[in-house]
């Protein structure tokens, strides 16, 4: 059975495969609106989310399928202390593929494990996003026309940022990528990505506490969000929420082809004013979550029927 | 300082330093009803200084145990006496239940009955990460 727990599960191939039909489903809606027609998806939201439960329904209702499931470990069987082992089993009885957002760490996983059909990764705690990436994925190639030769700013909370890790982990396959890390010294990429992923695969990259001195040189900059949720003290998190703002001032450093993307919610890391900007991509983001979640809908369904 | 030699057993070598103990555990040696030996601190031409364990029954060591936490070391087999085999654990590329992962947002921290599985992911420097949080295995 296949599933989608990181982005690693997915070759080069299989992705530009994913983005083609994504860009085919924009082109040609009707065309897939009944690929998933008497199939049912299960969403199993064990941690809020609005976005990516919601892209996940509306994908499967606009391939014409049916949607059930949960939107929080309260309304679920784990509030009794089922295990996320005889959930996966269960819900493998009812519904014909299952989205689950989990706050620990490899919860996807002993899904997968235990599950009779394809389990997809909605975000498992600081690990991974594989569909946010995806989703980013797709952005960089409608808004770019190209995933290579690409300077790529990440801004923000690089250490428990999640996006952040699939993306760098999803571009360093592709050639000419260069990233810019910027984050406060506290909240830096993880020394194994740097070691594992970038220094292994020869990717340059440099890393800056300077958004201001970062700006002229990016193609892309990956805007993120300082997550409450991440972190056991509260006092390091009202320090280091603001630590970086994008502003319109801000952005007349920036080439005028820059592409700023940002996997929402944002709280005030990107001025309400940048929106009307010709460069803001964050919402049209959301739209291609939307059609890169049908791709993979539409590809998991149709492995799991061989 | 005298360690009899033994008829029939295993004597573990080029242990580094200080870890002869982190072994015994690990194998479950103190279990065991035969005698054991640790020397710590035994002088070596290769290695200044390296821990022995010498076992004395015949026992099948859990390999991949030894690999994970010193693949260095050798591994001498005694019959009757005589050295009969001797060879190097590899690092095996998977270890079940030898360690247990240590991070609280993993999903083994709160579901108990899940097995500790870890993945062999950068050989070169030994480093072990958790299959479901990719957290790296502390010895």
């Amino acid at each position: 059975m296949r599933h989608l727990i990181g982005i690693e599960d997915l070759s080069v191939a299989e992705i530009e495969q994913l983005i083609a039909t994504a860009e085919d489903i924009m082109a040609n809606p009707a065309k897939y609106s009944a690929v998933a027609s008497g199939k049912k998806l299960a969403t199993l939201f064990y941690e809020p989310s609005t976005r990516t439960r919601l892209s996940f329904e509306a994908a499967m209702m606009e391939l014409g399928g049916g949607v059930l499931g949960f939107s929080e470990a309260q309304s679920s069987s784990a509030a009794k202390g089922e295990s996320v082992a005889d959930t996966a089993k269960v819900i493998s009885c009812f519904a014909d593929i299952m989205v689950m957002r989990h706050f620990k760490e490899g919860a996807p996983m002993v899904a997968a494990m235990n599950a009779s059909v394809p389990v997809i990764n909605a975000g498992d705690g600081g690990h991974n996003h594989p569909t946010q990436t995806l989703t980013d994925l797709l952005t960089i190639k409608c808004e770019k026309g190209r995933l290579s030769d690409l300077t790529v700013g990440l801004c923000g909370d690089l250490k428990f940022g999640r996006t952040v890790h699939s993306l760098i982990t999803a571009l360093s396959r592709y050639t000419g990528i260069r990233f810019v890390l910027i984050s406060p010294k506290e909240l830096t990429l993880p020394d194994y990505i740097k070691s594992e992923v970038l220094d292994r695969k020869g990717i340059e990259y440099v890393e800056t506490a300077s958004l201001e001195d970062s700006l002229p040189e990016l193609d892309i900059l990956y805007m993120t969000r300082v997550q409450r949720e991440r972190f056991f003290n509260e006092q390091d998190y009202i320090r280091l929420k603001d630590s970086y703002i994008l502003t319109l001032d801000k952005l007349d450093l920036a080439k005028p082809d820059l592409c700023i993307m940002h996997p929402l919610p944002r709280v005030n890391e990107i001025a309400v004013g940048v929106d009307k900007d010709s460069r803001a991509c964050y919402f049209k983001q959301v739209l291609y979550g939307k059609y890169i979640r049908m791709a993979l809908i539409k590809m998991l369904l149709e492995e799991a029927d061989k | 300082m005298n360690v009899d030699e033994i008829k029939n057993g295993v004597v573990i070598d080029h242990i580094r330093p200080g870890g002869a103990m982190a072994i015994y555990h690990f194998l479950g040696l103190d279990k065991l009803d035969c005698t054991v030996a640790i020397i710590k601190n035994a002088q070596s031409r290769r290695m200044g200084k390296k821990d022995i364990i010498k076992v004395d029954t015949d026992i099948e060591l859990e390999l991949s145990v030894l690999g994970y936490i010193d693949h260095n070391l050798t591994v001498n087999v005694i019959k009757d006496g005589v050295k009969v085999r001797k060879y190097h654990p590899e690092l095996p590329l998977e270890i079940v239940d030898i360690v247990k992962c240590k991070n609280p947002r993993c999903i083994t921290s709160t579901e108990q009955e899940l097995p500790h599985v870890f993945k062999l992911t950068d050989r070169e420097n030994s480093v072990y990460r958790c299959i479901y949080c990719e957290s790296k295995a502390k010895k």
